[in-house]
């Protein structure tokens, strides 16, 4: 009647049930992930941080930022848009092609609505409706592709072009998926809000930069120091009632300017085959120099310093 | 059943009094047990402390945000491990060691062994919950202790499980009976779970997105299954025993064990995270089967113990009488138990109803053997049912608990509860309102047989368990409230997120009443132990002096 060496490997094999399937198997999956090709574009992706984000992410991971902020977007679906880029030479067929995809325009209109370009003819197809309908654009010698477009509410608020996917992290440690939305969702925010100023100042005082923010200061990654001879180019500018006293001034330590870099080195918005993406240029703009950062080659995981890679 | 069991009259029947080798049994487990359990309380209190500051920072973002070492990020994981480490794995490994002592009719083995690996285990804890609020924290979730805790930490579990082991090894009480099954599959688990973690997270940590998928494999097990483990251990000992009825039944306990080992190990992968879709499947289908398991211990221990059902007649459980000395201690306890009914009944028959009275005089009588029948009988009145009222309440929990988790790993419901408060709310109702509360019931019904004591303020825990069960709520509830409101506005991407979860906010500070009560109640506890232990050690001590003292008199009278 002695059940105690069945009983333990009865448990054991129970429990090894799952240390196989959840820590062995995906170690075997994407333990061994790489970096890889962007679509379109012969960048590898992800790329490590540079040195100072990678301390950045050290100060993130000590102040516990991931219990308030995600690094993970969610995305409803995948749909699609036909974006016309050049109309060719034989223009009244272009137009043709164009009243029968796009009901609802006619003939003055068409040629009006043809002079801008490149710009989106129809949005929020499946794949097959906006082959169809490039079949036919092309088919009259316009130059029509098909865009793809994620969507989701995560990414209409704005937080991101793309869900996040398993290799946006490869090179971190500790990844800072975070597990709660006390905060905005930070996986892009070195893209939404570019400027290091701005990170300093809400990191000083949130209630600065955002009204109604329920995150706490972090002063003490700030220091108050005597001028000695000239002000500090890098001094925090305050409003009176935050400003030190006379005399002396608030410069940020090397773990906020650390934390910042890292913070604009987030930014996992490249187009990927296990996330495709497609970008469009806005109306008339194809050129334009400040166009969204992902743009083919420049989307990389890697922070603005430009700082070469590895 | 035994026939003859119900027509006797009722007997010795504290926690496990019926049964032989107490004595041996409470000696050897008493040292150890009182270590175990005092620290898990102090860092009980200790981590609610820190859960207050972090909960008031939503009141005010600006409260204590000066330090460093104050900042929400820090004192918020310091008090999920103080919680985690101090409390929940060391009290549930002290409340283990007496159920298999107990159960297996020995003494505790090594008991010295288990004292020290406590030692080890509160050394490291110490070190861990500072080194997080040095800003050393892992940044994993529930594997918070910097890397330098954990050979201590293990070190120290290490010790307390051979112990635990060993007891198993020596029990004399060949037959199992189900708690063992749970304890000791828990008892083995953890050092799998936790050194797989260690070493792939920080040891040498794996490559990406892979460390997320350790580190929600760990805190699931150690948050769902090692306490679902080491609780339900604990609770189908202790239901069966305060309501002196039988398990009803084993087959169904047995049947929770093994779909818990089995389905429940593979949870904790969120739907919405990015990694291959077949782990937040596949993780989704174990979770969702541990409903079965859910409702059989639901079944189990209602079927048991119905709310409002008189207590059984059963008193040589969960094995019967063995030997004959035990009939001879039966006996003899049974007649003690007579006298302190019939003495106890004159004055305490009047207050109680009827559903309890046939309960509470033949519990009064294990401390009876050791005190004034009379006194034990006006003291012991709040002691009766109070264990009982918690480790309903922990089932209760247990259940609703654990719905909680099955929701939220299903894809309907997750798409609008990942990544709010609601996976909180599961996570402090399961180890507060489950967990801990269970471990309250077991404390205060162990402690008072294991000392020969009664607590010192039978008042206080009363007061514990209704500031413990009002705050568990008060803090599950608006969570899980916030964390739904949260996860529905948040599905229209016309609602700014900053007014979402300003909207969110009202519920948060709700919860900041709960964990003012849960930290009171905790103090009233640790207050409760302590004072035990102190009242144990003073009279301890009290009467070892008297005996030196009176031979030094005896010496020094004989002489002049």
């Amino acid at each position: 009647m002695n059940y105690g060496p069945l009983l333990f490997l009865a448990a054991f094999f129970a429990l090894a049930g799952s240390w196989f399937g959840f820590v062995l198997t995906p170690q075997a999956q994407i333990g061994q992930l790489q970096p890889t090709n962007m679509l379109g574009a012969p960048t590898l992706y992800p790329q490590a941080r540079p040195g100072l984000a990678r301390q950045g992410l050290g100060v993130y991971r000590a102040n516990g930022c991931a219990d308030c902020h995600t690094q993970q977007l969610r995305q409803r679906g995948t749909l699609c848009d036909v974006v016309l880029s050049d109309t060719g030479t034989n223009i009244p067929a272009v137009i043709t092609a164009l009243l029968k995809v796009k009901p609802g325009l006619s003939g003055p209109a068409a040629r009006q609505w043809l002079s801008v370009l490149p710009r989106p003819v129809l949005q929020g197809l499946t794949p097959a409706e906006a082959d169809a309908a490039v079949r036919v654009l092309n088919g009259a010698g316009a130059k029509a592709t098909v865009s793809i477009v994620p969507v989701g509410p995560d990414l209409a608020r704005g937080w991101g072009k793309r869900r996040t996917v398993a290799r946006d992290f490869l090179f971190d440690y500790p990844v800072a998926l975070g597990s709660q939305r006390i905060g905005p969702d930070l996986a892009n925010v070195g893209a939404r809000q570019p400027d290091a100023g701005w990170h300093l100042r809400h990191l000083y005082a949130p209630r600065l930069e955002v009204k109604v923010s329920a995150m706490p200061p972090h002063r003490f990654l700030f220091e108050k120091r005597k001028i000695e001879r000239s002000p500090s180019p890098d001094a925090m500018v305050l409003p009176r009632d935050l400003a030190p006293p006379p005399g002396y001034e608030i410069v940020p330590k090397p773990e906020a300017g650390a934390l910042v870099a890292y913070l604009l080195s987030l930014r996992a918005d490249a187009p990927l085959f296990e996330a495709p993406l497609t970008v469009i240029p806005a109306p008339g703009a194809a050129g334009a120099t400040n166009a969204p950062a992902a743009s083919g080659a420049t989307s990389t995981n890697a922070a603005p310093t430009k700082a070469p890679a590895k | 059943m035994n026939p003859t069991a119900s027509s006797e009259p009722a007997a010795a029947a504290g926690l496990g009094a019926d049964e032989v080798g107490a004595s041996e049994m409470d000696v050897s487990c008493r040292l150890p047990l009182l270590v175990l359990l005092t620290s898990a309380a102090a860092w009980l209190v200790i981590a609610s402390g820190f859960a207050l500051i972090s909960s008031l920072k939503f009141h005010s973002p600006d409260f204590l945000a000066g330090p460093a070492w104050l900042t929400y990020g820090r004192v918020h994981p310091a008090a999920s491990s103080a919680f985690l480490y101090g409390f929940c794995l060391q009290s549930g490994l002290g409340v283990s060691l007496w159920l298999l002592a107990r159960l297996g009719r020995t003494g505790l083995a090594e008991g010295w062994l288990v004292t020290v690996g406590a030692m080890f285990w509160n050394v490291g804890v110490t070190v861990g919950v500072l080194g997080v609020l040095a800003g050393e924290r892992t940044g994993f979730e529930a594997l918070e202790l910097p890397g330098y805790a954990t050979p201590m930490v293990f070190v120290g579990y290490l010790l307390i499980g051979v112990g635990g082991a060993l007891t198993f090894h020596q029990r004399r009480e060949p037959r199992l009976y189900v708690s063992q099954w749970f304890l000791f599959a828990a008892l083995f688990w953890f050092p799998w779970i936790y050194s797989t973690a260690q070493l792939l997270l920080v040891t040498f940590p794996v490559r990406g997105v892979m460390q997320s998928v350790v580190a929600w494999w760990y805190a699931d097990n150690l948050r769902f299954v090692w306490l679902w483990l080491a609780g339900l251990g604990a609770v189908f000992y202790l239901v069966p025993k305060l309501t002196r009825r039988e398990l009803q039944n084993r087959n169904l306990a047995l049947f929770a064990f093994w779909l818990i080992l089995l389905f429940g190990s593979w949870g904790g992968i969120p739907n919405s995270a990015p990694v291959p879709a077949w782990m937040p499947a596949l993780s989704a289908v174990g979770t969702v089967l541990t409903t079965v398991a859910l409702l059989a211990v639901g079944l189990s221990v209602w079927k048991t113990a119905p709310p409002g059902s008189p207590a059984g007649p059963v008193t040589k459980w969960p094995f019967g009488v063995r030997r004959q000395s035990d009939l001879s201690a039966v006996a003899s306890a049974k007649a003690e138990a007579a006298t302190a009914l019939s003495a106890a009944r004159g004055v305490q028959e009047a207050k109680r109803c009827p559903s309890q009275s046939g309960v509470a005089p033949a519990r009064r009588s294990a401390p009876a053997r050791r005190r004034a029948p009379l006194a034990t009988a006006l003291q012991s009145g709040a002691r009766e049912n109070l264990p009982l009222r918690f480790v309903r309440f922990g089932v209760l929990a247990f259940l609703v608990a654990g719905f909680m988790r099955v929701l939220g790993s299903s894809l309907p419901v997750s798409n609008v509860t990942d990544l709010t408060w609601f996976g909180p709310a599961t996570d402090q109702l399961n180890a507060y309102g489950f967990f801990a509360m269970v471990v309250f019931g077991a404390a205060y019904g162990i402690l008072p047989q294991l000392m020969g004591l009664e607590f010192p303020w039978p008042r206080l825990a009363r007061a514990h368990f209704w500031l413990a069960s009002l705050g568990v709520v008060l803090l599950a509830a608006p969570l899980a409230i916030a964390g739904v409101l949260e996860g529905l506005e948040l599905r229209s991407p016309d609602n700014a997120f900053m007014d979402v979860v300003k909207a969110t906010l009202p519920c948060l500070r709700l919860s900041t009443m709960g964990d003012l009560l849960m930290a009171l109640g905790h103090v009233a506890f640790l207050a409760n132990l302590a004072g035990l232990a102190a009242r144990f050690y003073l009279a301890r001590a009290a009467s070892v002096f008297s005996s030196l003292t009176l031979d030094l008199y005896k010496q020094t009278g004989a002489k002049p």
